[in-house]
């Protein structure tokens, strides 16, 4: 292809990506170095709130932003360096509890390392219950009949086209104390079961519920990397008296492993942000993550307050997780391709 | 009020000059608001729609968006329906007006206790009340022969009889979602010791009201459903109306729900009380709550005069007459009935106002946060509540508060 024709096939998306990936990337970069603060004044103000039979009218000091002439509130941007990485990072709480030898309690007492560890073993315990799940998929339904593989390929797709927050919320509804699920389990065993009671119930639903919704994402491209594999050396593999284990061992895994890297590398992003399960389920009591952290700090309150500088960097802090994760992977990638 | 974060509902109601039924008179300009979406909501935007023109936004998650489209120039909705919290952006950003004067020209029928002053100025009215109060099963207190609790420890001496008697699957309910509910319901207990929120604009709640608030939650949260920190106001509604609890500290906007043939099954058998106290000369655990209407400063002072005229078509007697069971309504022509009972307690009783400040979002969102990691035993009542007021710095030290 032509230079020219090239740059005009790619120039759109390229633009579409500066404009909505790259640039909210760079202000959100710096956002995190600055705070912006409304500025106040304390007043006198009395308020009178309708009660029955009469108003409640109480005087009180209260800060009031100030206003100027044209009606606005008075802002000020000031630049604070890393002082909101470190008040996200805790790091004062952080070497305190060190130093008095309580160093798991980092993990239990502040929100962040909290997040971030249950955000760390939700992706690595998930990544190879996906590979393994979509692997097995995979290689059944290869091998059913001609006639079934359409719909078997059709039901086993299913979980991933549903929205993930709709599924996080199905799958609550089902469990929760009244759910339907749940009125079947405790019939059956005859015990009261509270599934969103313990953290730990709670991560293990959201595990299996991922590996539900993402595993069929696996089957799809190692279903589609098993139509490639060299039936020569397949069947060589057999007259030599490889057995099925064998096989997959020695043929099949190394003839998809680009594509196992490639999973990987799209789930341990994907899953690094997980956020849907802790809405969905309403966990942030027991299991938090560090994308709801983020979330956390942008939502307004009622009274319309927001964190953007923290939520900045508690984002930034997200990325950079995310890049570390990625890495090593990305450098095998990077070398199998120089090979290949 | 933050009813849910998922479901947003927006119902666009733009009625044509069909009838003009109860409205005095035809509106021929635009008049757009905005507000929460609930049964009261709909009700008095309804009745201004008969006066034709009028397109409302009804959308649960309205405070996300009624600050900026408000200080757009023009405005982007006349009138915007506020309460207690979502009201303070607005007053502090100067993007309402004050109504004194309209209220002077049209405001005829309105109640004294509906003006909402600020400095001595009207910057709202209010339509309505609501708060928590104490529902019960009375048919479940008469056959253990118990008597309404006025305490919060009356409360738990009754759950435990309710507990041995077997009659329900929980004795108590309690809308003790981690985030806003369960802030609420900290703030609820915590200002009935009398004690106070913040000294200044400094947090003030680690000391021994704050333990024993702290304290009594755990206490009540062990007749609850084991679930209760994923327990939203629907969530207790349902259980309420499915029998399987005998008492819970609900919102009274909830309350006709309990009377709903269609979908409860203890119809006529849910009474309601004053909120418990947490000590005896405190006052109700629980706070008042009120929506209102507000009017726009960005638009003409005309089309103020008119939304404020088509605002007071909806605030009419007719349309508490045909909506009584909506709300408390603050109204003239309202009726009180058995359902509204505890919520008049609560409000006879000095019941004090949710905080009109910015200061207290933040509270509320560190409680909301921090709260539930005490419950489930992650940290003891001292360092939880240092967390919270950890939190409560860093957020206003970042709005600019501190």
């Amino acid at each position: 292809m032509k230079n020219k024709t090239f740059f005009a096939f790619v120039s759109p998306s390229v633009i579409i990506m500066i404009l909505f990936i790259a640039i909210p990337l760079v202000t959100v970069f710096l956002q995190s170095f600055y705070v912006t603060q409304t500025v106040y004044q304390t007043v006198k103000v009395e308020t009178c709130t309708p009660s029955f039979p009469t108003s409640i009218c109480t005087t009180t000091e209260k800060s009031v932003p100030v206003l100027d002439e044209n009606n606005h509130p008075v802002t000020e941007t000031v630049y604070v360096g890393l002082d909101t990485y470190k008040s996200v990072l805790e790091t004062d709480k952080v070497s305190k509890l060190i130093d008095s030898g309580r160093f798991f309690d980092v993990f239990t007492n502040i929100d962040f390392y909290k997040a971030l560890s249950f955000t760390l073993l939700f992706t690595l315990i998930t990544l190879p219950l996906v590979l393994g799940v979509g692997l097995a998929i995979a290689l059944a339904v290869n091998n059913v009949s001609k006639r079934m593989k359409g719909p078997v390929i059709f039901v086993s797709l299913l979980p991933f086209i549903i929205t993930p927050i709709i599924g996080a919320l199905s799958i609550k509804w089902l469990f929760v104390s009244n759910g339907l699920l749940t009125r079947v389990l405790e019939k059956i065993t005859g015990h009261e079961i509270s599934v969103f009671a313990n953290s730990w119930s709670i991560e293990l639903l959201m595990v299996f519920y991922r590996v539900w919704h993402v595993a069929p994402f696996a089957f799809v491209l190692f279903y589609a990397g098993l139509q490639s594999v060299n039936k020569d050396t397949l069947e060589s593999a057999i007259i030599d008296g490889a057995s099925r284990f064998e096989r997959i061992r020695y043929v099949v895994i190394p003839h998809l492993m680009p594509l196992i890297y490639f999973v990987t590398l799209i789930h341990l992003m994907d899953t690094y942000r997980v956020f849907e399960e802790i809405i969905g389920f309403a966990s942030q009591a027991h299991v938090i993550s560090l994308q709801w952290l983020t979330y956390d700090f942008l939502e307004p309150d009622d009274t319309g307050n927001r964190a953007i500088s923290s939520a900045s960097a508690s984002s930034m802090l997200t990325m950079v997780g995310i890049i570390i994760l990625l890495a090593p992977v990305l450098k095998r990638t990077l070398r199998d391709q120089k090979k290949g | 009020m933050k009813k849910s974060t998922l479901s947003t509902l927006i119902v666009l109601s733009t009625l044509s000059s069909l009838s003009y039924a109860s409205c005095d008179f035809k509106n021929t300009q635009e008049v757009k608001t905005i507000s929460a979406s609930f049964a009261a909501w709909k009700a008095v935007t309804n009745a201004m729609a008969e006066c034709g023109h009028v397109s409302s936004t009804l959308d649960s998650e309205f405070k996300t968006k009624i600050g900026s489209a408000l200080a757009a120039n023009p405005s982007l909705y006349e009138v915007a329906g506020v309460a207690n919290g979502t009201f303070v952006p607005l007053l502090n950003g100067g993007l309402i007006r004050p109504l004194d004067s309209l209220v002077k020209k049209y405001g005829q029928n309105l109640n004294p206790n509906q003006l909402i002053k600020v400095d001595g100025k009207i910057m709202a009215i209010a339509m309505m009340v609501n708060t928590q109060n104490f529902m019960y099963r009375k048919d479940i207190f008469e056959k253990l022969n118990l008597k309404v609790p006025t305490t919060w420890d009356e409360v738990l001496v009754d759950a435990e009889k309710i507990k041995k008697a077997n009659l329900v699957e929980y004795p108590l309910g309690g809308a003790y979602e981690s985030g806003w509910n369960l802030g609420l319901e900290f703030i609820n207990i915590y200002l009935s010791y009398n004690a106070n929120l913040f000294d200044g604009n400094q947090p003030s709640i680690n000391n021994a009201a704050g333990i024993k608030t702290l304290e009594m939650m755990k206490k009540l949260s062990a007749y609850m459903d084991p679930e209760y920190l994923i327990a939203d106001p629907t969530f207790v509604q349902k259980q309420l109306q499915h029998g399987k609890i005998a008492m819970a500290n609900l919102w009274a906007s909830r309350a006709t729900a309990f009377d709903n043939k269609e979908e409860s099954q203890v119809v006529g058998k849910v009474y309601m009380s004053a909120t418990p106290k947490s000590i005896a000369d405190g006052h109700p655990a629980s706070t008042m709550w009120w929506d209102g209407i507000t009017i726009a400063k960005n638009i003409t002072d005309e089309q103020a005069d008119n939304a404020f005229r088509v605002a007071m078509q909806g605030l009419n007697q007719d349309m508490v007459k045909k909506n009584m069971d909506d709300a408390i309504w603050l109204v003239k022509g309202y009726k009180p009935s058995r359902l509204s009972d505890g919520a008049i307690q609560n409000a006879i009783n000095r019941t004090p106002s949710y905080p009109l400040n910015s200061k207290i979002g933040l509270m509320h969102s560190a409680l909301g946060k921090d709260v539930s990691d005490y419950l489930t035993g992650q940290k003891t009542a001292e360092e939880t509540l240092k967390e919270v007021e950890y939190n409560y710095i860093t957020a206003a030290k970042e709005s600019g508060l501190l």
